[in-house]
């Protein structure tokens, strides 16, 4: 009796049907545990978490450095209810380490790379917390998380070629929907 | 042995359980505070769907944050949070036969709770607090807005405590005797997750509150802001957790009132009770499964283990409510085929239907979104997108609101002792706010699945544009069932036929009624019926095929993006 108390014998175990759910419902649990360290091990995709500790101007002294030794021409990107900027674009050399900073309210640089090479991105933000997703072509939607005082390293292997959007999908002020940037693969 | 003080008590004219008018006067407190939180919050609602709606934008860009700002607070902590005291004063006392403990307390904690809300809701309203419902710095509020907030938890605090109170009192004076009844065991689980979510809460809220008035950490700005993620995911998960303990309850609670159904095994429930309790905190890792600072193997362990074990506690409640209800039906001589029960029980009373929608909308849609979301690896593709408010849509609108809502169509009339005005709409009531709500959040899941990213305006994500429609249109007949929830419920309470004196009228026909008093009053036991919950393991195994269908399907669409480590 769910409202009154229960009789003095109510400590009964499971039978039947429920018996049979329970136990159905606890395997499913385990495949659920195993698919996430399997995903891990042979998977392609998984979020290492791997970041350091960084000073936001550190982390901006490192980017302009980046951009200064790898910068090829400028981009015009839009932005849905802001003028059009001139955004330098970075062609770094294939397996190196780039740079992407967030900041209220651009990504910085746009990012030319080569598909099938991996990188070593690392992204921080210098102010405010912000979304790093990639948006684009056959529906690539990737998402990750950028602090400030941390430098996120994602070693990402683009497979996929054309324009990429970057949006920003954690809230961080203002013209935070106009928070975009880009990613060219080819 | 009674305890109730002179005067101070009335026996139910439909129940025949003695009422603390003393706890009678803060369930109605706290509910006309939910009730009106739940009001405000769905105004800004329908504002933020409609503006999501492409071609309708509503509001401008910080409109639209401060309203979702005002959304999210007043649904997901006021409105629930002051609905789940009242039912924690209700299960402390009545279902006991005791009395509040301390009036006194209960006075102490409504008013930090109140207060704390206005003060909360008037700083976001005047534009010092548009920093969404979780305040991550460096995003700095007004200091009200996080004072308001400690208010408002400590406040939450002491009426726990004073459910706590309640039960001990009532031990120690023998009102009831052996163990406390189900529902009673389950608002127990949901105050104790409450007490480990509101420490999480002063741990990063206080502080918070203190760096916002230069005390301790400088400003807020100051604060790291992957320690404050972590700290106050032990508090905005769990603190969902409450309300599914609550609103698990309350499946029981109205499974038994209209149906007359009772657990198959007192012990199963009861276990799967403590799982909540157990595992739910450290499940809110899967907040943080795509942030810097914490391990691939974090992330899985408190994920896995942890997460999995409350699943199983909602897959078994998930099983029981519905398999109780069919063994009552059949009982009942509804034992026509498989779903013969089903066909024949109570739609027309909304208690009934706003209780099986929610158990269906939470499990096959909130619980399945939930888990698959939170698997880390497939929170890539999914991380801050629409999905997210897609899947807790599905759980505390769909789940708990809905379970709240019917729970409402017995209060009033049990509590205040008023009939419901227009009973046709509110027989409607639970399927027009169902579909609405699970438009709204199909259209979510489905846009977020395009990437189009939750607390933001502007979509700018191709294929979005229809779901986002459906978001909107949803939005709009979710509304119009809150609507006539809330004009029904203050329409009963001010001006409803009074039933003092007599049983209540509710909303199955005598025949009906009569035969689940007799369940109730009746010494049975499921398992000694000799019937069978066929139409229910159908049920359960179709969840399960549409469980393993969706979330494998996201590992395939996980494993068509780029390759990242």
């Amino acid at each position: 009796m769910s409202i009154t108390q229960p009789p003095a014998d109510w400590c009964e175990p499971p039978h039947g049907a429920e018996k049979m759910w329970i136990g159905l419902s606890l395997v499913w649990c385990i495949v659920l545990s195993i698919a996430m360290p399997y995903w891990h091990l042979k998977g392609k995709q998984t979020s290492s978490g791997e970041a350091y500790k960084v000073a936001p101007g550190d982390f901006n002294t490192r980017t302009e450095k980046f951009v200064q030794a790898t910068r090829t021409g400028t981009m015009e990107v839009t932005y849905p209810n802001r003028a059009p900027e001139k955004v330098p674009v970075c062609e770094p050399a294939p397996g190196s380490d780039i740079y992407l900073i967030g900041r209220a309210w651009r990504w910085y640089p746009v990012l030319k790379l080569k598909k099938g090479v991996e990188y070593r991105l690392h992204v921080s933000s210098l102010d405010f917390q912000h979304g790093l997703s990639v948006q684009g072509e056959q529906g690539l939607n990737m998402n990750f998380h950028v602090l400030p005082g941390y430098d996120h390293v994602l070693r990402i292997t683009p497979t996929t070629t054309g324009e990429f959007t970057i949006i920003c999908n954690e809230f961080c002020g203002g013209e935070h929907a106009d928070m975009r940037g880009k990613i060219i693969v080819e | 042995m009674e305890n109730f003080l002179p005067n101070k008590m009335r026996v139910c004219d439909t129940t025949g359980l003695p009422v603390c008018l003393e706890a009678e006067r803060f369930i109605k407190l706290n509910a006309v505070a939910a009730v009106v939180s739940l009001l405000i919050g769905a105004l800004a609602g329908i504002t933020v769907a409609l503006t999501r709606w492409e071609v309708v934008r509503f509001v401008s860009d910080l409109t639209y944050y401060r309203v979702l700002t005002f959304h999210g607070l007043n649904m997901l902590i006021f409105w629930i949070i002051f609905m789940e005291i009242a039912i924690l004063y209700f299960a402390g006392t009545t279902l006991l036969k005791s009395r509040l403990a301390s009036p006194a307390l209960a006075w102490v904690g409504f008013i930090l709770m109140a207060g704390g809300a206005l003060a909360v809701n008037i700083t976001i309203l005047q534009g010092k607090g548009d920093v969404l419902m979780t305040s991550y710095p460096p995003l700095a509020a007004d200091p009200v807005f996080y004072g308001g907030i400690v208010s408002f938890a400590v406040g939450t605090l002491i009426a726990v405590i004073n459910f706590f109170l309640c039960i001990y009192i009532a031990r120690r004076d023998r009102t009831y005797k052996g163990s406390v009844p189900l529902v009673v065991f389950g608002a127990i689980a949901a105050a104790i997750i409450a007490v480990l979510t509101l420490l999480h809460g002063a741990a990063i809220m206080v502080p918070t509150f203190l760096a916002s008035l230069g005390i301790g950490w400088g400003s807020v700005s100051d604060i790291d802001p992957a320690v404050y993620r972590l700290v106050w995911w032990g508090l905005g998960h769990p603190s969902q957790q409450i309300n599914v303990a609550a609103h698990v309850a309350v499946w029981y609670l109205l499974a038994t009132l209209t149906t007359g159904a009772r657990p198959l095994s007192q012990s199963v429930c009861r276990v799967a009770f403590v799982l909540y309790i157990l595992f739910i905190n450290l499940a809110s890792a899967h907040h943080l499964l795509v942030d810097p600072g914490v391990s691939a193997e974090w992330k899985m362990w408190n994920t896995s283990y942890a997460l999995y074990l409350a699943v199983l506690a909602s897959m078994i409640h998930g099983f029981t409510v519905p398999a109780s209800v069919e063994i009552a039906m059949r009982k009942k001589g509804f034992n026509e085929g498989l779903f013969g029960w089903l066909k024949a029980a109570p739609w027309k009373d909304p208690g009934f239907s706003a209780m099986f929608l929610s158990l269906f909308i939470f499990g096959f849609g909130g619980g399945v979104t939930g888990v698959t979301l939170g698997t880390h690896q497939i929170n890539i593709i999914a991380h801050n997108t629409l999905r997210i408010p897609g899947h807790f849509h599905m759980t505390v609108a769909g789940g708990t609101s809905l379970a709240f809502m019917g729970l409402a169509y017995y209060v009033v009339p049990l509590i205040w002792r008023r009939e419901y005005p227009v009973k046709a709409l509110c027989r409607l009531q639970p399927y027009i706010f169902a579909l609405g709500l699970s438009m709204m959040a199909i259209g979510m899941v489905a846009a977020g699945m395009h990437g189009a990213p939750r607390r933001t305006p502007l979509s700018g994500v191709e294929g979005a544009g229809p779901w986002l429609a459906l978001l909107g249109i949803g939005g709009v007949v979710t509304f119009t069932g809150v609507l006539i929830f809330v004009l029904t419920t203050v329409v009963a309470v001010f001006f409803g036929k009074s039933n003092k004196g007599g049983p209540i009228e509710g909303w199955q026909d005598m025949e009906r009624m009569k035969s689940n008093l007799a369940l109730i009053t009746s010494d049975w036991q499921p398992s000694k019926t000799g019937l069978k919950a066929k139409g229910t393991v159908a049920l359960v195994l179709l969840f399960m095929a549409w469980f393993a269908v969706y979330y494998f399907a996201n590992w395939k669409a996980l494993a068509d993006v780029w390759h990242v480590r």
